[in-house]
């Protein structure tokens, strides 16, 4: 009889394994971006026992609750201002949020503004997936215009956020654009936004073939075939230009890298900058 | 350095007392947002936190500030935030986060006359139910209610000390006079301060369980970046932290919450009496109103009427079994609280069926007059 191996995932390190199975659905792109996000966090060399995830609601707020790191699944909306405590209790902490596109620009819109205009020193991985996954497939602040949801059942009146736009008007300091099927320069991207002071920000679009797809008539290969043929890696585009737009293309790239003091520094250096003289590296 | 600790005789307003307090206990960090009559503890703190070391954010709203203190106390950092009605309706959300998470913090609410916007300027003391039951789901909260500067300064230490020791956000409820009325204030020396630091974890790192019940009811509570992998989640959870949907880990999760309070009762409620010992009239009360009920009790005496003043230094949990007792031998209460019967309404439940219980109360704005108490005792005896 043949045997049979059980070989460990190469990111079981960083799994709580006793959590598994998750609880995302077939043919998501949740799971693909979390481990991107898991691959950047190992390859970046950080200090994984120095490392925090922060969660907000929803199916990509889950996340929090896999990683075998400090890890804290919070209210909806307040993934944020939650994570912006914990770096300022704890400024040698690595603080990642991981959340959905509801939760971190619906509820949370405020939050993620303001974190961005004081360059709030946060890794912010936002899954977006055009609508509410977890309550069955609501319209979002990134739902495009006409798509059908639960509560657009004639089609989206209103217009989506583009998202890089907002985070780069807003003061995020470091800003990407991926989908699922680009997992190697997603991974890439958050490891560099980890090695980045000050807001990061990366987008992922995401199928959720069980809500979003299937009122949009969109199979889960149809989305993944967009993300293939109708994506163009242009790096610093302009913010304006990416708009999402599943018929005329969507950009993707690595939009703002610029180095400016975080917000912990700009507080030390103006409000204790006797106190921290000495320690500053 | 500055010290933490302004030992020495001082003048300041309930509000700057509750922040050097607050300092005092060793909170480090202060997430807020401005708001009428809360902002001069934000102010204090803007400018004593970076000098002893400590952090001051203000945040974008009052969801934020909350939010924030919250992961700060995760941190490993005493933190507190501070507001008054429309930013304490606000904070509702994210001070159930703080005791499903059983974090540790202090919550002032420096109460204005509501409803809505109400009266920005002006005391109430409107939202005492607020504090018992403003977030949702069934839980116990600890509130305490200073009368005075002095107050501010002694119970913003204790409000910290319990917050600590049964790793639970704690209410400070003081409102608008007194926290603008300046007074005399001591600060004694730093060594005379008695503070508590939650409990830490010991033992190994990986069978460490940030749920499991310690002395007390009350987990140890590890910080993040101490590689004990903590997880947290408002999500029902067992003792890992883990979600578990399940009505059994429901019952068990809130019992728990429920009982590390409920069963530490005689250690967390206080109480100060005045002339209780031959009182026949039990005029109780609590914040600011203690001090008309202190006035009318006094005058009482005069009169001849043997009248008796219980405080609530901490309004919840309350006193169920005090009020019982005092039910039992007295002929009547009278609660005196400016708002329409908040407080009365514990006070008259528990004393059901053995001594009427009067309110002396009205809208808010001002504070209520002596002679409103005498009147109210007068009918009692
Ligand atoms: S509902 Fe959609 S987003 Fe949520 S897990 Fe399922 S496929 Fe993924």
């Amino acid at each position: 009889m043949k045997q049979t191996q059980t070989l460990n995932h190469p990111l079981d390190d960083l799994l709580r394994t006793d959590r598994i199975p998750h609880i995302w659905c077939p043919g998501c792109g949740i799971g693909t971006a979390f481990s991107a996000c898991l691959i950047a966090m190992k390859e970046s060399g950080i200090n994984l026992a120095k490392t925090a995830m922060v969660s907000g609601i929803g199916c990509s707020g889950r996340g929090a609750g896999y990683v075998k790191l400090d890890s804290y699944h919070t209210t909806h909306g307040r993934a944020i201002p939650f994570a912006t405590g914990l770096k300022l209790a704890n400024p040698e902490l690595n603080v990642v949020v991981f959340s959905g596109d509801g939760d971190l620009f619906a509820i949370g819109g405020n939050h993620f503004i303001h974190a961005a205009r004081r360059n709030m020193d946060l890794t912010v991985v936002c899954v977006n997936n055009f609508n509410y996954g977890m309550t069955g497939g609501q319209a979002a602040a990134t739902t495009p215009h006409l798509a059908r949801t639960t509560t657009t059942p004639m089609g989206n009146p209103e217009m989506p956020f583009n998202l890089p736009l907002l985070a780069w008007a807003s003061g995020a300091t470091y800003v990407a654009r991926w989908t699922i099927l680009h997992a190697r320069d997603l991974a890439e991207s958050i490891e560099e936004a980890l090695q980045r002071r000050g807001f990061s920000f990366i987008e992922v679009l995401s199928p959720c073939p069980v809500n979003y797809g299937r009122r949009n008539k969109m199979k889960p290969m149809d989305t993944l075939r967009i993300f293939k043929e109708k994506t163009l890696i242009k790096n610093n585009a302009q913010p304006t230009e990416l708009g999402i737009d599943f018929e005329r293309g969507i950009v993707l790239g690595k939009f703002v890298d610029e180095d400016k003091p975080s917000c912990g520094e700009l507080y030390d250096k103006t409000c204790r900058p006797s106190l921290t003289q000495g320690t500053a590296a | 350095m500055e010290p933490a600790v302004l030992t020495g005789e001082h003048y300041m307003t309930g509000d700057e007392a509750c922040a050097e307090g607050a300092l005092a206990a060793g909170c480090r960090f202060f997430g807020g947002y401005p708001i009428t009559p809360a902002t001069e503890i934000a102010e204090t703190m803007a400018a004593r936190l970076p000098k002893v070391g400590g952090t001051f954010i203000q945040m974008e709203d009052e969801i934020a500030a909350m939010a924030a203190v919250v992961g700060a106390s995760c941190g490993g950092v005493k933190s507190m935030t501070a507001t008054s009605g429309p930013g304490f309706s606000l904070m509702m959300e994210n001070l159930g986060l703080g005791i499903c998470l059983e974090t540790p913090c202090v919550v002032v609410n420096v109460q204005r006359a509501g409803p809505s916007t109400g009266l920005p300027t002006m005391a109430a003391q409107g939202d005492m139910m607020q504090a018992r039951w403003g977030s949702h789901g069934h839980y116990e909260i600890i509130a305490l209610s200073p009368s005075s500067a002095q107050e501010a300064f002694y119970q913003t230490i204790l409000a910290f000390n319990l917050a600590e020791k049964y790793r639970t956000p704690v209410l400070i409820m003081t409102d608008e006079v007194v926290g603008h009325m300046s007074e005399r204030v001591v600060i004694p020396e730093a060594k005379a301060i008695k503070i508590v630091e939650r409990t830490r974890p010991r033992g190994r790192k990986d069978r460490y369980n940030p749920f499991e019940p310690g002395e007390f009811g009350v987990p140890p509570m590890a910080s993040a970046g101490e590689g004990y992998n903590v997880h947290m989640t408002g999500l029902t959870h067992d003792e890992r932290g883990y979600p578990d949907m399940s009505v059994e880990c429901q019952e068990q999760m809130v019992n728990r919450l429920v009982g590390k309070i409920r069963n530490n009762l005689d250690d967390i409620i206080r109480t100060e009496s005045h002339r209780l010992e031959d009182a026949e009239v039990v005029v109780v009360s609590y914040g600011v109103s203690t001090r008309t009920a202190y006035a009318a009790v006094e005058e009482a005496r005069e009169l001849g009427i043997k009248a008796g003043m219980l405080k609530l230094v901490t309004v919840w949990p309350f006193p169920e079994r005090q009020i019982r007792e005092l039910a039992g031998r007295v002929k009547g209460f009278v609660t005196v609280e400016i708002n329409l019967g908040q407080i009365h309404l514990e006070v008259s439940r528990c004393a059901a069926g053995l001594a009427p219980a009067l309110l002396v109360g009205h809208c808010g704005g001002t504070l209520i007059s002596p002679e409103a108490v005498i009147e109210a005792v007068r009918r009692i005896v």
